[in-house]
């Protein structure tokens, strides 16, 4: 058994962070830890920053983070992975969606949206381990943009010393049956999409 | 049976299990899921309530019918059903009364602060406070039994870390068959307060407090748990755990029963440890209480009182009171400050969005921003607001909204304003589930009073912003149930207003031509902007894309604020996979080049 692991799941509301991170947390629970997860959502059903962390230990006190013990960043939008880089800790491993959803603030041109540059450059700060995928394209590839959220899990996955089939029982259990094949086969694309994947 | 639950599902399981038989709830971040959880049980009956008094009242009735009611709302929802809680304690109840309040600390989707414990003492009732999940299912079963044995409602109070965290746990009781059948007693002495009968009821109270200490004493969720002596933590709730987290080695009296306090094991605990320091999330309300009793501690001169706690925060509060000598580690990384923000906005299809961009425009606001994000211009209307999700009109680049204080102010406010004698003309707006809520009394006002404001129900057949509950608007009860809808029209034609007016939220034509006549109308009116909230479509078409040949690049579209339509590298673009299509086409009616359609053809 792993001593604990910190999991901060981030991206933009409507990308199904929510869903994602409650299904780590069911994994880590059948996988015999204990658990403690928590969303931060703001005030509307979408389109603001959503923030799940997920906790597992033999022993979980607080459902928040401290900020620099996050073990594995995953970010739904790239963004969003700098914003929360400072609660990354040194060596930890970051997985980040190529995908830019630009703010109402940087549409109407009062901010700038970071360049892919200083967004590695900050997350480098931070880490080597840092991961670029392009999710979204290759969720648009398996027939459905709303898979992303499954393939990042499928991403993580390998990182987490949890049986594959533990992570397959419960999205099974989780998801309705009419989406759950696509689903599957998102999981599936992730976890081998990370092992292609160079360091970015 | 171990399941991973929020505080919101452990508490109204555990509500379930402990035998409740009526649930009452307004929805509110972060209590709404307590009440959705148990209106799917459907051997108990649940309901969405118009607002939290009336939920409180129905809580207060099927206690004095002798069954077990529970009553859930968020923290300021206690403020509109706190003249029948005071009134509940006053006269007791017979079966078991917990009212769930859940506080926001950090002010996450509330417009206040303010912590609930106070109530407790004012209300002169018994508080639990759980610290997880597990914690919460179980005290439910606890909560109905002081309820019944000491003749109280029970104030359980929650927070959003609490309630919005999940964590294991054991479900193991299943549902205690409801013992009593409803059967209500006459007690004139008891349940009708006559200021002759109140001041009956009076020391009863007291006494009863008294009781509830003693019983405290010996209650296992207050719970010493002996570390070091050196030093002694005292700290309930979620910031228990933080505490927990961070003094590794101390010693903690863990409390589950915050009011009234057990004192025998408060100075037990203080006379094992050499310094005591209190964690408390909000108010140094546990901190005076125990001062009160002539225990030396520390508390807020160390820990904040304003916003969420969190680890980080308790640490450095320990070691500021000198507690922890393990050096803090706080590195920010360049690029995560200054970086642009992402705070909620009106969704893709809204049906707000076209009324307040036409107040936006017709007020004079809107403009696009200059490099500064300034665009301040006075506006030429006053629009006073309320809670719901149109308050985020607020923002650029609509910045239609002048107040916003709390459920169903309004209306009061513009009446206050007009009867001031401010030049501008005054528009309250106010959504539909609000309006049903505490708005209607307003409207009555405005009759009586012959006011000459705007009013706009903004109806979009839910109370979208909690997500999407039933109302009384909408003819479906929270168990799903048809039933009678109210139909906003005519309750206000019945009030009396006689300028009612009903447009379609997409039509931008029909809402600027209605806007115009009723702002110019001396008198009293009233507008119904009715549409669907486009989180509810099921089946999305027609999505609109740019015609690049045919942008100038004007930035019309983008002062709609929608975030399907993006701008980034200096190209206008919509986001297929948000924009909400044929519902919706507020942007292609805007466009003054006529560059915004249907996409074409095949999908991208």
């Amino acid at each position: 058994m792993m001593k604990k692991l910190d999991i901060l799941m981030v991206g933009v509301g409507g990308q199904g962070n929510v869903l994602a991170s409650d299904i780590l947390g069911e994994v880590a629970m059948a996988a015999g830890y204990d658990v403690k997860k928590t969303d931060t959502l703001g005030m509307a059903q979408r389109g603001g920053s959503v923030v799940s962390q997920v906790r597992m230990a033999n022993r979980v006190w607080s459902p928040l983070i401290k900020e620099g013990e996050v073990d594995i960043l995953v970010a739904l939008e790239k963004l969003e992975a700098v914003r929360w880089s400072h609660y990354l800790q040194a060596g930890g491993v970051a997985i980040v969606n190529n995908l830019a959803v630009p703010p109402l603030s940087v549409s109407l041109g009062t901010h700038r949206y970071p360049s892919d540059e200083e967004i590695k450059d900050t997350l480098r700060q931070r880490t080597n381990h840092v991961y670029f995928i392009d999710g979204t394209d290759k969720a648009k590839e398996l027939g459905d943009i709303r898979t992303l959220n499954m393939f990042m899990l499928g991403c993580v996955s390998p990182f987490i010393p949890i049986d594959v089939q533990i992570w397959k029982d419960c999205i099974f259990q989780r998801l309705p049956s009419n989406i759950l094949e696509i689903n599957m086969a998102a999981f599936d694309k992730g976890r081998e999409e990370i092992s292609n994947v160079n360091l970015g | 049976m171990k399941k991973l639950l929020s505080g919101n599902e452990a508490l109204a399981l555990g509500a379930y299990h402990a035998g409740v038989m009526v649930a009452a709830a307004y929805p509110g971040t972060p209590s709404t899921e307590i009440l959705e959880a148990l209106a799917e049980f459907d051997d108990i009956y649940a309901e969405w309530s118009t607002n939290e008094k009336v939920a409180m009242e129905l809580g207060m009735g099927a206690a004095y019918a002798g069954v077990r009611a529970l009553v859930s709302m968020k923290q300021v929802g206690l403020n509109v059903a706190s003249d029948s809680f005071i009134a509940a304690s006053t006269t007791g109840i017979n079966g078991g009364l917990v009212a769930i309040v859940a506080d926001d600390p950090g002010a996450h989707s509330t417009q206040n602060e303010q912590d609930t414990r106070h109530y407790a003492k004012l209300a002169k009732v018994p508080m639990l406070e759980p610290g997880d999940s597990q914690e919460a299912y179980d005290m439910m079963a606890s909560a109905f039994d002081i309820s019944e044995k000491f003749d109280t409602p029970v104030l359980l109070r929650t927070a959003t870390r609490i309630s919005h965290s999940k964590s294991v746990v054991e479900v193991n009781r299943n549902r205690v068959a409801p013992a009593k059948q409803a059967n209500f007693r006459h007690d004139v002495e008891k349940y009708v307060m006559l200021p002759v009968h109140a001041r009956l009821r009076r020391p009863l109270m007291e006494e009863r407090l008294v009781k509830l200490a003693e019983y405290a004493e010996a209650l296992p969720y207050n719970q010493i748990i002996w570390g070091e002596r050196n030093l002694g933590v005292i700290s309930s709730g979620v910031a228990y755990q933080y505490a927990r987290e961070v003094f590794l080695n101390a010693s903690f009296l863990k409390l589950g029963m915050t009011y009234p306090l057990p004192q025998d094991l408060m100075r037990q605990f203080a006379a094992g440890v050499e310094k005591v320091i209190v964690v408390e999330e909000l108010d140094p309300f546990l901190e005076e209480n125990i001062r009160a009793m002539g225990i030396e501690v520390m508390g807020k001169e160390f820990v904040p009182r304003v916003g969420e706690l969190n680890p980080l925060i308790v640490k450095e509060s320990g070691c500021r009171a000198g507690l922890l000598a393990e050096p803090l580690r706080r590195q920010k990384v360049a690029l995560s400050q200054g970086l642009p923000g992402r705070p909620p906005v009106l969704c893709a299809g809204c049906p707000h969005t076209g009324i307040f961009f036409v107040l936006s425009t017709m007020g004079q606001r809107s403009k696009l921003l200059d490099a500064k994000g300034k665009a301040e211009k006075e506006g030429k209307l006053i629009i006073t607001g309320d809670i719901g999700c149109y308050t985020l009109a607020t923002y650029p680049p609509l910045r239609a909204m002048d107040t916003t204080a709390c459920m169903g102010a309004g209306i009061g406010q513009a009446l206050g304003m007009e009867k001031a004698g401010v030049g501008s003309k005054v528009v309250a707006v106010i959504g539909d589930s609000t309006f049903l809520h505490s708005g209607i009394t307003g409207v009555v006002d405005a009759v009586y009073n012959k006011a000459q404001v705007t009013i706009i129900i903004l109806d979009n057949g839910t109370t979208a912003m909690t997500g999407h509950q039933n109302h009384p608007g909408t003819g479906i009860s929270a168990q799903g149930k048809k039933t009678e809808a109210v139909e906003l029209e005519r309750v206000v034609r019945g009030i009396g207003v006689e300028d009612v007016k009903v447009v379609d939220a997409f039509d931008m034509k029909a809402l600027r031509t209605a806007v115009r006549s009723s702002v110019d109308n001396p008198e009293l009116s009233v507008i119904i902007v009715r549409g669907t909230c486009s989180v509810r479509l099921r089946k999305r078409s027609g999505q609109r894309a740019v015609d690049i040949e045919k942008c100038d690049d004007c930035g019309t579209c983008l002062l709609l604020g929608c975030p399907a339509i993006q701008k980034l590298d200096g190209q206008i673009y919509i986001d297929a996979t948000l924009c909400a299509g044929d519902a919706c086409t507020i942007c292609q009616q805007l466009c003054p080049k006529k560059a915004i359609g249907p996409v074409s053809g095949k999908h991208d």
